[in-house]
């Protein structure tokens, strides 16, 4: 029974794939999984933009949308079919074509991320050997669509929105990239599936998740910091400071195509929080092993949730980084301990991955913590900031 | 898989063709990247999944980014006094072509022996991603960390390059104000 809508959407695509002639199966597997894997997150990304504007409201004492449908909740549905009707203007004196062009070579690759994520115990599209690599190739590509959309635009705010952008995420690519090789060390394979797999609860009660071992627990939110970084999250949102360059790189864009560099960001913020889920809590497994009858897909969709919901509650506190903090935190503090990170995960995997591991490990990690951050810091002293015209 | 890797091929040509024929060099870094995809397109479809994942890492995301980098930097961008400078090079183009027909002569020729080599049988398994990361970590274990070594040296140098110029223009600001 529980098996049974574990499997559902495994079964029914199976069942569906029966019907066609054999030749087409895969094809029609992937058209159909990629079609599925669209509607769902599209429909996140709806649902995502109305819950992130109340929850923001909430925060700054305001009501939000709460006009369309209950509790303003159909707000999405609305702005789909405004951006749609809307104009769609090109300036002049743009490049047409790679004008044309940014918005889809954005959302392209964006999507083809989501082919080696585990949803769901076997609801992965492509179960890669080096599905990781891949992953982080589609989503390399992503700064040159950005650099063409900032670019063709011929506006001095598009390209320095894509200058920044560019710079802000090739140095927090590489924290992004050098937190996960503790992972890979340990499962011994690059595809998510094993890496999953690798998490689960096996013969004990407790998931062995990578958030619960030092390095994993720094390594995660090393990745976590970085992925809000590559999503140009508040309070990363440099690259589109309303108040200095109004908009970025996407300023000169309008009505659909807009829309399509709005939901490319949205999916790269839920695939790399899909891929944070993966590799550091445990995928589609249960957190015990009691609760494992809870179908898998459940699982990770309810993980995927917390972590949107701190994607929104940083957004809402955080006030922005100056461009010099911005690229000392990537440099200094998170691409050394990263690295850091590597020759302790030797140490974790040497000593038994026990409580052993724990005692050896953990003072490192919080030692290289402790320190890296005093050298950031420097010998600024951090006080009270006092305000002429606003003291609370 | 055959008719996939023709079409790859034909992309493949065709942008680099227009890498080199474009006017706007911003078009043509932009083709070239076409060119890297169609590369790694290809390598996928030979199996080569290491390769073909690596290359689209390495040159879409790192090496494209860098060659726009230098022509935004370097380079007004319009094409003002790009004529003058084209023609110039236009007639130094025999070298050129001299080049290409050197290499291209080259290519045939070690096509055209591949072909008289003895056919070995392929091996049962195309050796996949660990085995590739289990060679580079034992028996070419050195010539990676030449590599690594090689190209450190090259991030100093080139951090130091940077910085060089950056004392110049303190020091010549303090001399400046005296």
């Amino acid at each position: 029974m529980f098996q049974a809508i574990d499997q559902i959407f495994v079964n029914l695509l199976r069942g569906f794939l029966g019907h066609l002639p054999e030749p087409i199966r895969p094809w029609a597997g992937l058209v159909i999984s990629l079609g599925a894997i669209l509607g769902t997150f599209g429909l996140l990304f709806g649902l995502t933009t109305v819950c992130e504007r109340k929850a923001i409201a909430r925060m700054q004492n305001r009501l939000g949308p709460n006009r369309v449908g209950p509790y303003g909740f159909l707000q999405f549905i609305a702005d789909g079919i405004k951006s749609l009707t809307k104009e769609d203007i090109v300036p002049r004196s743009a490049d047409k074509v790679v004008h044309f062009i940014a918005p889809l070579a954005l959302l392209v690759p964006v999507v083809l991320t989501y082919l080696v994520l585990p949803f769901g115990r076997n609801m992965v599209v492509l179960d890669l050997d080096a599905g990781l690599l891949f992953y982080f190739a589609a989503g390399a590509s992503t700064e040159l669509a950005v650099f063409m959309a900032g670019w063709s635009s011929r506006n001095k705010y598009s390209l320095l929105g894509a200058m920044r952008a560019i710079a802000q995420m090739l140095s927090y690519e590489l924290p992004f990239i050098l937190s996960t090789i503790g992972v890979v060390m340990v499962t011994g394979s690059l595809s998510t599936v094993r890496i999953v797999e690798a998490q689960g609860p096996g013969d004990g009660w407790l998931a062995h998740w990578n958030v619960f071992t030092p390095w994993g627990f720094a390594a995660f939110f090393l990745f976590l910091i970085a992925a809000f970084a590559e999503a140009n999250r508040s309070p990363f949102d440099l690259p589109e400071g309303e108040s200095e360059i109004v908009a970025g790189y996407f300023l000169e864009y309008s009505g659909f195509k807009f829309a399509l560099f709005f939901m490319a960001e949205y999916l790269g913020m839920f695939s790399s929080s899909a891929l944070a889920v993966t590799l550091f809590l445990g995928g589609w497994t249960a957190p015990v092993s009691f609760l494992g009858f809870v179908p898998s897909w459940l699982w990770f969709f309810l993980k995927l949730g917390v972590l949107m919901a701190l994607f929104i509650w940083v957004r809402g506190t955080t006030p922005r980084l100056r461009m010099d903090q911005l690229m000392d935190f990537a440099w200094k503090f998170m691409l050394p301990l990263a690295l850091f990170l590597i020759p302790v995960v030797v140490l974790w995997d040497r000593v038994g991955r026990g409580w052993v591991g724990w005692v050896l490990c953990g003072p490192i990690v919080a030692a290289a913590y402790v320190w890296l951050g005093r050298a950031l810091v420097g010998r600024r002293r951090i006080q009270l900031r006092t305000y002429r015209y606003a003291s609370g | 898989m055959s008719p996939m890797i023709y079409f790859l091929s034909g992309v493949t040509l065709a942008s680099a063709v227009a890498a080199m024929t474009l006017r706007n060099p911003v078009h043509c870094a932009l083709a070239l990247v076409v060119t890297f995809t169609g590369l790694a397109g290809i390598y996928l479809g030979l199996g080569a999944q290491f390769l073909g994942l690596a290359q689209v890492v390495v040159y879409v995301g790192a090496v494209a980014i860098l060659l726009l980098f230098v022509l935004l930097v370097t380079r007004s961008g319009e094409a003002g006094d790009g004529d003058r400078e084209r023609d110039r090079v236009a007639e130094r183009s025999w070298w050129g072509w001299l080049i290409a027909l050197l290499v291209g002569a080259v290519l045939a020729v070690g096509a055209w022996s591949a072909g008289q080599l003895p056919q070995r049988a392929a091996p049962p398994e195309l050796p996949g991603v660990r085995d590739i990361g289990e060679a580079l970590m034992t028996d070419f274990a050195m010539p990676l960390q030449v590599v690594g070594l090689l190209l450190t040296a090259a991030m100093i140098g080139g951090a130091i390059i940077a910085l060089r110029e950056d004392r110049m223009r303190v020091a010549a600001e303090r001399e400046g104000r005296r």
